[in-house]
């Protein structure tokens, strides 16, 4: 038979919500023990909230679902969210901004159209903004959080790599192209195309001294980007102040034991990061980033906010990690008739074992009692009571009333 | 004639490029019987190829024929090449060559009002943006690639160069050059697009299929590909604008029709004895004056009527019930509203398919479709909100909606299963042996208004004159 689901949209099947909980409940566990509230976004936002320069880029804008809602005569168009952080931030502005600081969380699908079809379109995150707080340590907790997050979920070897969108939007700026040109420059960058930077920087030689290790090495530690620093003594102000921040963000990360690679290609996609960003990769594939955004609630028409986030993809990770199988219920009960006292007599032990804590399962066809560690049967109406078996242990015992029924199953 | 894949089936343009075709057609000996906009003859065969036949469709309509593979091959404007690509990047065509006619630009224009002379100033000036074009999807990648923040993009059937300065800041249109645009009142502000004809095909059919007879015909047409997104700053050169004042000062706006509906509203006007100065010229004047000092009144297309009194850039307008519906099933929560039935025009609405399917009416289509013998039925439809509610009203399942840009009977019955299309005699349909199944409803012109301009008194008692006015032409 043919499929019916729409192209590059996904099932969960049992036993994927099964990893998709593993996931949700490790990262929701996480984030309220750090004081992290959980909220929901709608699915439909204003396409406006997502077209203001330094929020998503050209290409992203050209791949989101937007449409006219039943009311859109005036020409607003809504869109299916295409990224979390944003809404986010709209709610803040929207319900929040009167409390200052706040530190936020979400686990919310996002969709972007994927030409082929053979990619997800539609894309779980589990995400955390810290909006409000002091630079430094805000930076160094979000990271941290994701990392622990990570690290429950039993992925210890995943890559965190730094790159600075400062710094980018600063070298970018050292270039002194037209708004028009740096515009397109920026679009090609955060589409992963750096050969942007390069084409154009040959006009300028003496960039060459920090732009060559900024762009080829990868550094290990902040002694890297003092490294840079030495050799950017004729940058503007701005890639210096830029450069200082990552410096002293580099220099905390590395106070804290945490490993990084200096990346600053590790930048994608996304135009609103002002500040560090971040990503976390495995065996070549990304499982998640974040960064600084100092600049979106005031694009938003919100008051200028500090704030920083994260958010892990679930799809990847749903690949990586091994998860028992979904919970089953330990009891079977096995319905042989399905007259209305037979059913109602299943339904009341099944009642009373669930009362007790009992997961229960009633099966009133052929399924073979062997998944499960308990069967029970209901006897025949001339020998009133249930035969409860053992399926572990093959043994079987007679109990006269539920309440035995549960002795025997708690042993 | 059913699909053969032997036979080559070409979709030809209507409109401005109907001529120059014929014409390169003629030249190069692959003329078509009737190919001369005179008649309303769509299905054309070759004079010369008995394997070889043709389809008339409105420009815009061609690159999607092509492109869902309806049609090997196409001629149109790169204009709607692009339009169609740059919504649907994956699309099957292929640009086979460029021909030596139909040139012209996509423009950006501004009016005056804006104070806008270049893209940078585009960029960092104000928001809210009104942006009127033919080409929602041209529109929706540059606003996009000039990061404009707020803007409100209103796609018309046409006419879009006569909503600024009163009704649009700025407008993305064809043209042949700069000079056309600024005597239209609009600033130039960039050419987006160079624009040719240009013989398109469908990809998989030219991976597979022997087109090399038309293909050989059309060769020695072939012309070098120009760069096609130019994107060139102009000349800016400053011109007498439109006077806006002139408009803020009229109490009421009234939006006319153009097109087939021109005739018969003048008459009508006449009759009501509402005088509307150059209403009834051959030219197009898109601003008109009229013996009331208080009504500002402009030509626009019918079909967009409803939604510029919706968004209150006319108080009151003439258009067809048809259109008025069309926009309220795709609104329902609209301010527009009916004020007045002004009688004349009256066409209906009805289903129609081919006279080939033995079917008698939609409950025998649906039983169709249901039987899994007529399986994704196609629709064509300029009303393709009327249609999509009739289809769902009537539980047709999982049809696919074609819009079209007018002549819709010629997409029956290769390219489309079913047709809901206007119709004032059935004769059209009959020609193009098509047989009615339903009327969806009935149709005729009416004065529509914003019901928020009733709210105020001043525009209330202007409305209500109007209305009165019109009243005597009904009698």
């Amino acid at each position: 038979m043919k499929n019916q689901r729409c192209k590059g949209m996904r099932d969960l099947l049992p036993r994927d919500m099964a990893g998709f909980r593993h996931v949700e409940d490790t990262f929701r566990a996480c984030c309220l023990k750090c004081g992290y509230q959980e909220v929901r976004t709608p699915t439909l936002e204003y396409l406006h909230l997502f077209t203001a320069v330094g929020t998503l880029t050209p290409s992203m804008l050209s791949k989101v679902y937007s449409f006219l809602d039943w009311d859109g005569w005036s020409g607003e168009r809504v869109v299916l969210r295409p990224d979390n952080t944003i809404p986010v931030a709209r709610l803040y502005i929207d319900n929040m901004s009167e409390y200052k600081r706040a530190r936020l969380f979400y686990v919310s699908n996002s969709f972007i159209f994927e030409e082929t079809g053979k990619k997800d379109r539609e894309r779980w995150q589990c995400g955390a903004e810290s909006i409000g707080g002091t630079k430094l340590p805000a930076d160094a907790e979000i990271i941290s959080l994701a990392r622990e997050v990570l690290h429950r979920l039993g992925l210890d070897t995943v890559t965190l790599q730094l790159s600075h969108a400062g710094l980018v939007k600063a070298l970018i700026k050292e270039l002194k192209l037209r708004p028009s040109e740096e515009a397109k420059v920026t679009s090609r960058i955060l589409e992963g195309d750096w050969q942007a930077l390069t084409e154009v920087k040959s006009a300028r030689n003496e960039l060459d001294r920090f732009l060559g290790p900024l762009l080829n090495l990868k550094g290990k530690s902040g002694g890297f980007l003092q490294n840079v620093k030495a050799l950017s003594r004729e940058a503007s102000s701005s890639f210096k102040s830029s450069l200082d921040d990552f410096i002293e963000t580099t220099t905390l990360l590395d106070g804290l034991k945490c490993s990084y690679e200096i990346d600053i290609t590790a930048i994608r996609t996304f135009e609103y990061y002002t500040g560090i960003c971040f990503r976390f990769m495995l065996n070549g594939e990304k499982l998640g980033g974040g960064g600084r955004y100092d600049n979106l609630m005031s694009l938003m028409s919100g008051n200028d906010t500090t704030a920083c986030g994260f958010a892990l993809y679930v799809d990847p990770l749903l690949k990586l990690l091994r998860w028992e199988n979904e919970a089953k219920p330990g009891i079977l009960i096995r319905g042989k008739q399905t007259t209305p006292e037979a059913v109602e007599a299943c339904f009341g032990l099944a009642q009373a074992l669930r009362n007790a804590e009992q997961t229960v399962l009633v099966d009133f066809g052929e399924r073979e009692p062997c998944d499960y560690r308990w069967a029970i049967s209901i006897s025949q109406e001339d020998l009133p009571g249930f035969t409860v078996t053992d399926c572990r242990e093959k043994r079987e015992w007679n109990a006269a009333s539920p309440g035995e029924v549960l002795s025997i199953v708690r042993g | 004639m059913r699909y053969q894949s032997s036979y080559v089936r070409i979709a030809l343009p209507k409109g401005r490029l109907l001529s120059a075709t014929a014409d390169l057609l003629d030249q190069v000996g692959l003329d078509f019987e009737d190919y001369d906009g005179k008649t309303r003859q769509y299905n054309l065969q070759s004079v010369r190829f008995p394997r070889v036949s043709a389809r008339v469709f409105q420009e815009k309509d061609i690159a999607v024929q092509v492109a869902v593979g309806n049609y090997d091959l196409g001629i149109c404007g790169l204009d709607w090449i692009e339009e169609l690509r740059t919504r649907y990047p994956a699309s099957a065509v292929v640009e086979v060559s460029r021909l030596d006619y139909g040139e012209g630009y996509i423009y950006l224009a501004a009016s005056q009002e804006t104070g806008l002379y270049d893209m940078d100033g585009l960029s960092s000036g104000r928001d809210n943006w009104r942006i009127v074009t033919e080409y929602p999807n041209l529109a929706h990648t540059l606003t996009s690639n000039l990061r404009l923040k707020s803007f409100k993009i209103f796609p018309v059937w046409g006419a879009a160069e006569a909503y600024p300065p009163e009704n649009a800041d700025l407008v993305i249109l064809w043209a042949r050059n700069e000079n056309e645009m600024r005597a239209q009142g609009l600033v130039p502000i960039m050419r987006l697009l160079s624009v040719d004809a240009f013989l398109i095909a469908n990809r998989e059919r030219l991976e597979n299929k022997d087109l090399s007879e038309v293909l050989g015909c059309l060769s020695p047409a072939f012309v070098a590909k120009a760069q096609t997104l130019v994107q060139e700053k102009v000349e800016i050169t400053r011109k007498p604008a439109i006077s806006l004042s002139h408009w803020k000062e009229r109490e009421l706006r009234l939006a006319l029709p153009d097109g087939h509906q021109k005739v018969p509203t003048a008459e009508f006007l006449q009759r009501a004895g509402l005088n509307v100065h150059g209403y009834c010229g051959r030219t197009v004047s898109r601003r008109l004056s009229s013996d009331l000092e208080w009504l500002g009144v402009k030509v626009i297309r019918p079909q967009d009527m409803p939604l510029q009194v919706a968004n209150g850039n006319f108080d009151v307008a003439v258009t067809g019930r048809d259109w008025l519906l069309e926009h309220l099933y795709r609104f329902p929560s609209s301010p527009v509203m009916e004020l007045l039935d002004l009688g004349f025009g009256a066409v209906r609405i009805v289903a129609a398919l081919s006279r080939e399917m033995a079917v008698d009416d939609i409950d025998g289509f649906r039983s169709l479709v249901q039987s899994g013998k007529l399986a994704s039925p196609r629709v064509a439809s300029e009303y393709t909100n009327i249609a999509d509610r009739y289809l769902r009203d009537n539980h047709i399942s999982s049809y696919r909606l074609i819009p079209t840009w007018g002549a819709s009977e010629a997409f029956l019955p290769e390219d489309a299963d079913l047709l809901i299309d206007n119709t004032q005699t059935g004769r059209t349909l009959a020609q193009h042996d098509l047989r009615i199944i339903d009327v969806l409803l009935k149709s005729t012109a009416c004065l529509i208004g914003n019901k928020e301009s009733l709210d105020s008194p001043g525009t209330k008692e202007k409305i209500e004159r109007v209305v009165e006015a019109l009243g005597r032409g009904l009698s």
